[in-house]
């Protein structure tokens, strides 16, 4: 019994835009460090948070490293649950398309690429939100 | 030339880009750095603010931060000015005082 794993669900939220802060990178960090101990991890991306998976990032102007396409490594580390907030797309004149492309590989499927976005609501954030164990907010 | 403003705050995270445009006199000028460059994308809930204000302000943007975020060049709202570093320094250096909101 005592080595039986506990599994958790955690969820970190993310709502800032890169850069201005350091919580964007500081939460992909934190992300990585926990994929390390199985538990049941997912992102979401809402409010600003959405601008941190924009394509076409390109930080040589302002002289700080680029860390967007750290976040395709998190399907590597079996984080296969991102939920991005359609409303907070909407509100800022975005969709999909401007976003990265995240995907994780399924080996039950002869390793085939699914993708790891899932499009909700604020409506079904809130009762994914309050599904979880453990909320960590960036 | 009056007053340059720096903004460096997204609009949708405080109301520091608001309050600016509340507060600045017509003859002002207002440059959007860091965070604050979302402030003058197209077809955003903040878009119609900006566009309103341009009427009254001259308006300029930091290309870097745009680059930085992802945000294209095209996406900017008309009538507010790419510049750069070194027009961030003539900016500066032209206006009476500058005015560094937080």
């Amino acid at each position: 019994m005592s080595d039986e794993q506990i599994v958790k669900k955690f969820m970190y939220v993310n709502r800032k835009s890169p850069y201005g802060t350091i919580y964007a990178l500081e939460s992909l960090e934190v992300v990585l460090i926990s994929a390390a101990f199985d538990q049941d991890v997912s992102l979401t991306f809402t409010d600003d948070g959405v601008y941190q998976l924009m394509k076409n990032q390109q930080t040589d102007g302002i002289g700080m490293k680029n860390f967007s396409s750290t976040y395709s490594a998190l399907g590597d580390y079996e984080i296969k649950k991102i939920f991005i907030d359609k409303e907070s797309l909407d509100e800022r004149g975005l969709s999909l398309s401007d976003l990265q492309e995240l995907v994780w590989e399924d080996e039950d499927e002869d390793y085939a690429e699914k993708s790891s976005i899932n499009l909700v609501s604020r409506a079904e954030l809130s009762e994914i939100m309050n599904q979880q164990d453990v909320v960590l907010s960036f | 030339m009056n007053m340059l403003h720096t903004i460096n705050k997204s609009p949708f995270e405080n109301s520091t880009a608001s309050s600016c445009l509340k507060l600045c006199t017509k003859d002002s000028s207002i440059l959007f750095i860091e965070d604050g460059v979302i402030s003058v994308m197209k077809s955003t809930k903040f878009s119609e603010t900006i566009e309103n204000a341009l009427k009254e302000f001259k308006m300029y943007v930091l290309k870097p931060d745009l680059e930085a975020r992802g945000l294209p060049l095209n996406n900017v709202i008309e009538g507010v000015e790419i510049v750069g570093y070194e027009e961030f320094v003539d900016l500066t250096t032209e206006h009476k005082t500058v005015q560094s909101w937080l």
